[in-house]
């Protein structure tokens, strides 16, 4: 009997069969108050076709994919590194095609050009809003968080706080919050931008500042709680921020220059021209910024802070910089969303939202420019596609377990992310051989 | 007469109940090879670590005279600072930035103690790149001084044992130091990079004038190159001398070279 389940084959049938039998759960009918069960039966037991070509129930079809799982497992095992050695070969002078400095500028221009095309491609109205306030915006957000977790190596949990900063920035600089505008004036939502900007850094230095002293775990939950006491704030000063219902009187860009006269107004297209603007500058920045000494100083810290310093790089102003330059992306992204949609309410801001952002820089690639802005348009679109045509039951509320799903999967398979950061590539290879120092900030290990 | 790069009085320093230099009193004049031995746990790199910044004893006093008038007081101060006024090492267990190349490896060093500047370096504007192109040249000058130049683009962690430690005297000498803390640099090697070493350890000293401070159990190596030794056990001093008197020490013999601990080399 023993015998049988230390069987490589066996374990790997079960785990195929517990894989299919999770995800049979996971995408059946929910379960009631009344009728706890329903979920267990419905998920096993409702009718369901063999892939159009017969009725049966739904075990049926995933004890087939189960078994189609073990198969293919299986083949993967005995042939898989032939495979790999053979792809490894065929895509190797593409490869090393794409590092050239030529091709590398055609495909930025390539994606640039669809990127402008994409509003007259696609004419749907939800995904032109979704563009903007789904896609382009959570880009921005999450070029902003990789710098703070990718580049510095600093788990940022209460991004949002810095996002709403910026948001309700706006709202207060153009007048639509119930305390008064600055000096009484309403400007236009292009000034909230540097104030919103600087708002949203300097929160981050005097969070960053006493905190970034901490290890790990413990900036966690400092920046966790950062997030929670904004949102309560917004929540809760109803003389400032509205409370909880908010504002939804926030004007749109506009621009006045001599004769040029433009206002952004409710068509999201124009919103997504200005957002893209903004994009492409943050990541000429960013990739500038990454590949500068400042960059540098940045990975020497996360590698090993105790050699960092001594060769006379201070880590806490590096992290407090990272930290000022991750809070101000997301400030500017508050004043997008805020100016773009024209309402903000606290329920917006939450700790939901910070991991949100989290999921699109680790799922892209940790420390990687294009996997961050790959990450957040391949989750985003996918979770807009769910929620805009959502197949046989699905709920919304589903999602994360799907992004759940997915995350766990990547960290087996890929744990560097889609598009892996190639210095963050061999520090994980690195740290799976026990070498390199990137243990010893956990053990607390002494020079 | 003298010109003291170091001086440490009546340092001690105690991990709770260990007391891991005890009342310590040395100095280092400036241009000396010195070296400091003693048995495992002797507290030779507690030392080295009090003298960088990283530990802060509780009692006595550092004193740092780099290349300006005014001396500066270690204890207190953080590592970077002290990095900062001219004091360089290595460590005991290698620490290279394992995921960077040997060239990034000595480019943070020599870059580091520019300012911080990220405008600058977003907009890359001529500055930044006037000092890009400064870093490389110093960078590409230092690998060739420790024979690395070749290895430029090798991952830090894919180098030799041999080569690392090299690649770590390199990215410290790019701080431009006034003195190089060498902690235990040869061990792990083989007889020929020992050999290697000695040559470019002496190399730094005469042909860059920084002062070398040296840990070291290999005793050939030590011998051969140190002017001065200091002997600790214990936590304190028990002996100081040049090679010959250090070898002729009845207490020393006792201690040290009488015991088992000469040739092992252990990690602690
Ligand atoms: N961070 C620390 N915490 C506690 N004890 C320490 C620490 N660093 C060194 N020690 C103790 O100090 C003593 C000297 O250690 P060390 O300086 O590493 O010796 P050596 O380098 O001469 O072998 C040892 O007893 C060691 O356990
Ligand atoms: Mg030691």
């Amino acid at each position: 009997m023993k015998r049988i389940f230390a069987s490589a084959h066996v374990k790997r049938l079960f785990s195929a069969l517990a894989a299919l039998a999770i995800l049979e759960l996971m995408t059946g009918p929910p379960g009631s108050a009344l009728t706890p069960t329903a979920g267990f039966t419905g998920s096993f037991g409702e009718a369901s076709s063999f892939f159009g070509i017969f009725r049966t129930q739904r075990w049926v079809v995933f004890l087939f994919l189960a078994l189609a799982m073990y198969a293919i497992w299986s083949a993967w095992l005995m042939w898989g590194t032939q495979v790999r050695a053979a792809t490894a070969k065929a895509v190797s002078v593409p490869r090393a095609a794409s590092r050239t400095r030529p091709v590398r500028w055609g495909m930025a221009v390539a994606v640039l050009a669809v990127a402008l095309l994409l509003p007259h491609l696609i004419t749907d109205p939800f995904w032109q809003a979704a563009m903007v306030e789904q896609i382009a915006v959570y880009v921005l957000l999450a070029l902003g968080l990789n710098v703070v977790v990718g580049f510095a190596g600093l788990l940022d949990l209460g991004f949002v706080a810095f996002y709403a900063i910026g948001a309700y920035t706006t709202a207060w600089v153009t007048g639509a919050l119930p305390t008064a505008a600055p000096f009484g004036i309403h400007f236009n939502n292009f000034y909230a931008i540097p104030i919103a900007i600087a708002l949203a850094m300097g929160s981050g230095i005097i969070l960053g500042a006493p905190t970034l002293r901490l290890r790990g775990d413990y900036l966690a939950i400092v920046t966790l709680g950062f997030g929670e006491i904004i949102t309560i704030f917004a929540n809760n000063l109803y003389g400032i921020t509205g409370g909880s219902q908010g504002t939804n009187t926030i004007p749109h860009f506009s621009l006045h220059v001599g004769p040029i006269k433009y206002l952004w107004g409710l068509t999201p297209v124009p919103y997504y021209y200005l957002t893209i603007v903004f994009v492409i500058l943050f990541i000429a920045g960013f990739k500038l910024l990454e590949h500068s000494r400042v960059g540098r100083a940045w990975t020497a810290i996360r590698e090993d802070e105790v050699a960092a310093e001594s060769v006379g790089i201070n880590p806490l102003k590096y992290k407090v910089m990272a930290f000022a330059i991750g809070a101000s992306t997301a400030g500017f992204a508050g004043v997008v969303t805020a100016s773009q949609s024209n309402t903000i309410f606290p329920s917006s801001f939450t700790l939901q939202f910070s991991i949100n952002i989290l999921v699109l820089v680790i799922f892209g690639g940790m420390g990687s420019i294009t996997g961050v802005v790959l990450g957040a348009i391949v989750i985003q679109t996918g979770s807009m596609y769910l929620l805009h045509t959502p197949p046989a039951g699905y709920q919304p509320q589903d999602l994360y377990i799907y992004l759940g799903a997915l995350l766990v999967v990547m960290m087996i398979f890929r744990p560097a992310g889609l598009v892996p950061s190639r210095r963050r590539h061999r520090e994980i290879g690195l740290a799976e051989k026990g070498e390199g120092h990137m243990n010893e900030v956990l053990t607390g290990d002494t020079p | 007469m003298s010109d003291k790069i170091f001086d440490v009085d009546h340092v001690t320093l105690r991990f709770g109940g260990v007391v891991s230099l005890n009342d310590v009193t040395l100095h280092q004049e400036r241009g000396e090879i010195l070296a400091v031995i003693g048995p495992n746990g002797a507290g030779k790199t507690s030392l080295f670590n009090s003298l960088t910044g990283v530990y802060q004893p509780q009692e006595g006093t550092i004193t740092f005279q780099g290349s300006d008038a005014k001396p500066m007081s270690v204890i207190g101060k953080k590592p970077h600072r002290v990095s900062a006024a001219g004091v360089a090492r290595t460590f005991q267990a290698s620490r290279m930035f394992s995921a960077l190349t040997a060239f990034e490896n000595i480019k943070i060093g020599a870059e580091s103690h520019r300012g911080i500047g990220v405008a600058g370096a977003m907009l890359r504007g001529p500055k930044t790149r006037r000092d890009e192109r400064t870093s490389d040249a110093r960078t590409v000058e230092l690998l060739d001084f420790v024979g690395l130049r070749a290895k430029a683009n090798v991952i830090s962690s894919s180098l030799s044992y041999g080569d690392r430690r090299r690649l770590e005297i390199a990215r410290g000498l790019a701080t431009g130091p006034q003195v190089l803390l060498l902690d235990e640099p040869a061990a792990g090697t083989n007889p020929s990079e020992k050999l290697e070493l000695t040559t470019l350890i002496r190399k730094v000293r005469d042909e860059m004038g920084v002062s070398i401070l040296l840990i070291e159990h290999d005793m050939k190596l030590v011998m051969s190159l140190a002017e001065r030794l200091y002997v600790l056990n214990f936590g304190s001093v028990i002996a100081q001398g040049t090679p010959e008197e250090i070898r002729a020490n009845e207490k020393v013999i006792e201690a040290y070279l009488g015991s088992t601990a000469t040739e092992t080399g252990d990690r602690s």
